[in-house]
């Protein structure tokens, strides 16, 4: 299979533009003849189906929650990265592609990561038309802040609620098109899996989470917008529905899934804090402005963190990485957590934490300055933790968060099935390696308001006057059989353990050799003990209740049965990838100080996998990256 | 910590049901949903029906959870979500309730969990400003007070829970509605179509949803703090757009 990633000629600044007017368009009259599915109605997903619906287009929109509302777009924190440069401070789009294309580590397009600059700006325009209230000045113009290690001040922000107000932006558009019925909304409704036929993607088959009915919808073309998968780790950031099932389905069907071992783990979370845990909470990394990081110099330390003196503690992210400090980009931080915890400092539960510490900042500042910045995160840890932030230092602990592999797609957002986009999260190409804080939020509604509805219509004008494919053809059928039988087969099992006590177990696998560090060795031994746990998955399970009625546990197992297959893919790309680079970390590849080290001669291209059957070793596809406008250079955050 | 639980199980929305009883072992450091979990696995091992209730993001944000627990919304610890209550709250040896949400407009769909569709109703009858993607003016365009931006904020903290709704001993939806309203009422951005928003939102509202009359127990429960002097700012913009409209509906409605 050859990968064409249909990049447009001509300078990188001129690339977007160009294709823009050499896309074709389809006429107004047209487009109500066409209809699209969009999955997922977070950012990406609802910005796309409003706006699709806008322009035109039919739209029907799926999601498993019971309202548009409720996407996991809505838990991000601290903000949305535009290069408006209001601040005057230097910043520009060159900047913000630059700064995105070295903080992904160089293994990102650089075409695509240009276009995302360019867009961010229109995105904060069209929000704030929307009536997001972004944070502002006292002379009533928005406010900036830097964010994650950016040296310039690009980051808009709602309090600590940015992805909030973003995604209910979108759900005002959104429903404004529900009201017109130009998109018809289905809440409660899970896609299980994808049609296609002839190479291109016909629908998609659902179930209804109340009923259990399995319905077929057919369509002219189908949008993944379901977000990452780094639930694989059972305890992440993550709700705790999000699910790799419908991209993961579709790389069953023939959709290459491109860099899976690309995923991001967050320095600033709350630590674990018992066997029974369900979730991580994340701490905005904003708090790392003010925080100093700290752990005790003495392995043996039983003292509680305020008796133990300055020069007891050791601040080692100030001691290792002088000009960034605490800011340090994520993934170096949470590597230097990780290191002096095994190193047997860490504090709290199990040694896995280490403290992030403001009363140097409340001296300086004072509480009510601290308060004012951070004082609904400080309050959220106290609820969680039981402990006041002001009077002893916070605990953190790294933990997964996003992950920057999904679907291949090309230029234009389309995977390798004709006809399948995906879009945010569930695609691979904007943050190569590592994904910098603020840039999540701007590359979902990039890709939703303004790269997909465009791009959509030049596949769409090609197909002209051709009908969908009936929901009670062969292909449908077929599919919908398969989904069937899956289903009935998780619930005949009838074994002894429940899908949370495998899928943790799974998560564990994978956070101790393929997350923050990882050697041939483990990865290895991994691979083989996800096999052997995914027999016990499939002979062992216990799924109480039928098919035909609300039922969580069956919902839970079918997602964890995808993320069985796709841990082991996501240690095959870990594996491959004989180098460190961004949150890939591999513990053979890392300079003389510790830290990674890239290898460009053999490993600057996109891992882009074809599915086989489970069991076998998938094929790879490689998608070769070139950097002429932006020097490939070893990141120093010294 | 050991605790006696008594559960409202309802096997499907036409269904009766009724309160079960379980005890389960937990600890202080465990949320109040992780409790729960705590006792789904402990069903599901035993080969009953483990209990469904909703939730997602676990960060107080989503608005997914909905409990009743003991008799309010979203348990006992103000300004706080189901999800990010914690065990340490209750005492060894309690008894629980736990109830879904109360209100005929949210029906039970099976146990704790309920159909909220309606509020995604009052949203879409007119809660949004109409701006089509790419006809945006630049963003600093219009400069808004910053006390405008920040107390449109305070409002737009809604995360749709329906803890107002369960609360009410109307079942009325006046705080969620004022919320939206105000939001985008207090905004340069929201002017255009201010008047037929609050009339059209305030007629689906009044459609699905009881009537106000002034208890305050929204306020009390809300997990964001959304104040109800919110509902005052409704009630006034509802009155002015009523005078201005003549009939007292907004044009086309009949």
């Amino acid at each position: 299979m050859h990968l064409d990633a249909k990049i447009p000629d001509g300078p990188i600044q001129e690339k977007w533009d160009r294709h823009r007017f050499e896309m074709r368009l389809v006429n107004p009259a047209n487009k109500r003849r066409f209809e699209v599915l969009v999955i997922g109605s977070g950012l990406a997903g609802g910005a796309a189906a409003a706006s699709l619906a806008e322009l035109g287009y039919h739209v029907k929109c799926f999601c498993y929650q019971d309202s548009a509302r409720r996407a996991h777009s809505i838990a991000a924190q601290g903000g949305i990265n535009a290069a408006k440069n209001y601040q005057n401070d230097g910043d520009s789009v060159w900047r913000l592609f630059y700064d995105t294309v070295k903080g992904g580590d160089y293994r990102s397009r650089e075409a695509n990561v240009y276009r995302l600059a360019q867009v961010s700006v229109n995105i904060i325009d069209q929000c704030v038309a929307q009536g997001v209230p972004f944070a502002r000045e006292y002379g009533g113009l928005l406010a900036n802040r830097s964010f994650g290690g950016a040296q310039v001040s690009r980051t808009f922000y709602a309090r600590g609620q940015t992805g909030q107000q973003l995604l209910l932006g979108t759900y005002q558009a959104l429903s404004r098109q529900i009201a017109t019925g130009q998109v018809e909304m289905f809440p409660r409704t899970e896609m299980l899996d994808v049609v296609v036929s002839d190479g291109r993607a016909r629908g998609i088959i659902t179930r209804d989470m109340v009923t259990g009915e399995i319905r077929p919808w057919s369509a002219d073309a189908v949008v993944l917008a379901t977000g990452g998968y780094s639930n694989v780790f059972f305890l992440s950031t993550n709700a705790k529905g999000c699910n790799a099932t419908a991209i993961w389905r579709a790389h069953r069907r023939g959709a290459l899934f491109a860099n899976p071992c690309y995923t991001q783990i967050h320095p600033t979370c709350i630590p674990q804090h018992g066997d029974y845990q369900s979730k991580l909470t994340l701490m905005s990394e904003s708090l790392r402005n003010d925080g100093r990081i700290w752990v005790p110099k003495d392995p043996s330390e039983s003292r509680a963190a305020t008796a133990i003196p300055a020069d007891e503690r050791d601040y080692y992210l100030e001691r290792r990485y002088p000009a960034f400090g605490n800011l340090v980009p994520r993934d170096i931080a949470s590597r230097a957590a990780k290191a002096v915890c095994d190193e047997g400092l860490g504090v709290g539960h199990g040694g896995r934490g280490v403290y992030l510490d403001f009363a140097d900042a409340i001296e300086r500042l004072g509480k009510p300055a601290i308060a004012s910045k951070y004082g609904n995160l400080f309050e959220k840890y106290e609820r969680i933790t039981g402990e006041n932030p002001y009077e002893v230092p916070m605990r953190i602990y790294p933990a997964p968060h996003y992950t920057m592999g999904g679907l291949w797609v090309d230029y234009n957002l389309m995977t390798t099935v004709e006809g399948l986009y995906a879009t945010g999260e569930a695609n691979f190409s904007d943050h190569g390696a590592n994904r910098l804080g603020a840039s999540a939020l701007m590359q979902g509604l990039a890709d939703g308001y303004f790269v997909l509805p465009y791009t959509i219509g030049d596949f769409l004008s090609r197909h002209m006057g051709e009908e969908p494919l009936p929901t009670d053809s062969e292909p449908f059928r077929a599919v919908t059989a398969e989904v069937d039988e899956r289903l009935q087969r998780l619930l005949s099992i009838n074994g002894k353990r429940t899908v949370d006590s495998l899928h943790r177990e799974l998560g564990q696998i994978c956070w101790e050799h393929c997350g923050m560090s990882r050697n041939a060795g483990g990865l290895r031994s991994a691979i083989d003990s996800i096999r052997e746990l995914r027999d016990e998955y499939w002979t062992n399970l216990k799924v109480i209740g039928s098919g035909d009625e609300l039922n969580q546990s069956l919902e839970k197992a079918g997602r964890v049965a995808d993320y069985f297959e796709l841990a082991e893919l996501m240690c095959y790309d870990a594996l491959l990838r004989e180098e460190s680079a961004g949150t890939h970390f591999r513990e053979e590849h890392r300079t003389g100080e510790g830290e990674a080290l890239r290898n460009d001669e053999e490993f600057a291209y996109v891992a882009a996998w074809q599915s086989t059957q489970p069991g076998k070793e998938p094929i790879l596809h490689r998608e070769d990256l070139d950097f002429p406008n932006v020097p490939l250079t070893q990141r120093s955050y010294k | 910590m050991r605790l006696e639980l008594r559960i409202w199980r309802q096997p499907r929305r036409d269904a009766d049901g009724d309160f079960a009883t379980y005890h389960v072992d937990a600890s202080p450091d465990m949320s109040f949903l992780e409790m729960l979990d705590v006792l789904n696995e402990t069903l599901t091992e035993a080969g009953d029906d483990p209990v469904a209730f909703e939730h997602d993001c676990r960060e107080g944000i989503c608005g997914s959870c909905s409990l009743m627990i003991n008799g309010r919304a979203h348990g006992p610890e103000p300004g706080t979500a189901t999800c990010q209550l914690h065990m340490r709250k209750f005492r060894d040896g309690d008894v629980i309730r736990i109830e879904p949400w109360r209100s005929a407009a949210f029906p039970v769909l099976k146990d704790l969990v309920v159909d909220r569709s309606d509020f995604d109703k009052i949203i879409q009858a007119g809660g949004y400003i109409s701006i089509n993607t790419g006809s945006a003016p630049d963003a600093n365009l219009i400069p808004v007070p910053k006390r405008s931006a920040d107390l449109a904020m305070d409002a737009a903290e809604c995360i749709g829970c329906g803890a107002c709704v369960a609360q009410c001993p109307n079942g009325a939806a006046q705080l969620f509605t004022a919320a939206k309203v105000s939001h985008l009422a207090l905004l340069p951005q929201g002017q255009a179509e201010r008047d037929q928003r609050v009339l059209r939102m305030v007629a689906e509202m009044e459609r699905a949803f009881g009537s106000c009359t002034n208890y305050g127990e929204c306020e009390v429960v809300c997990p964001k703090g959304i104040s109800i002097e919110f509902i005052a700012r409704m009630n006034r913009d509802y009155l002015k757009a009523s005078l201005r409209a003549g009939s007292g509906r907004p044009k086309g409605s009949g």
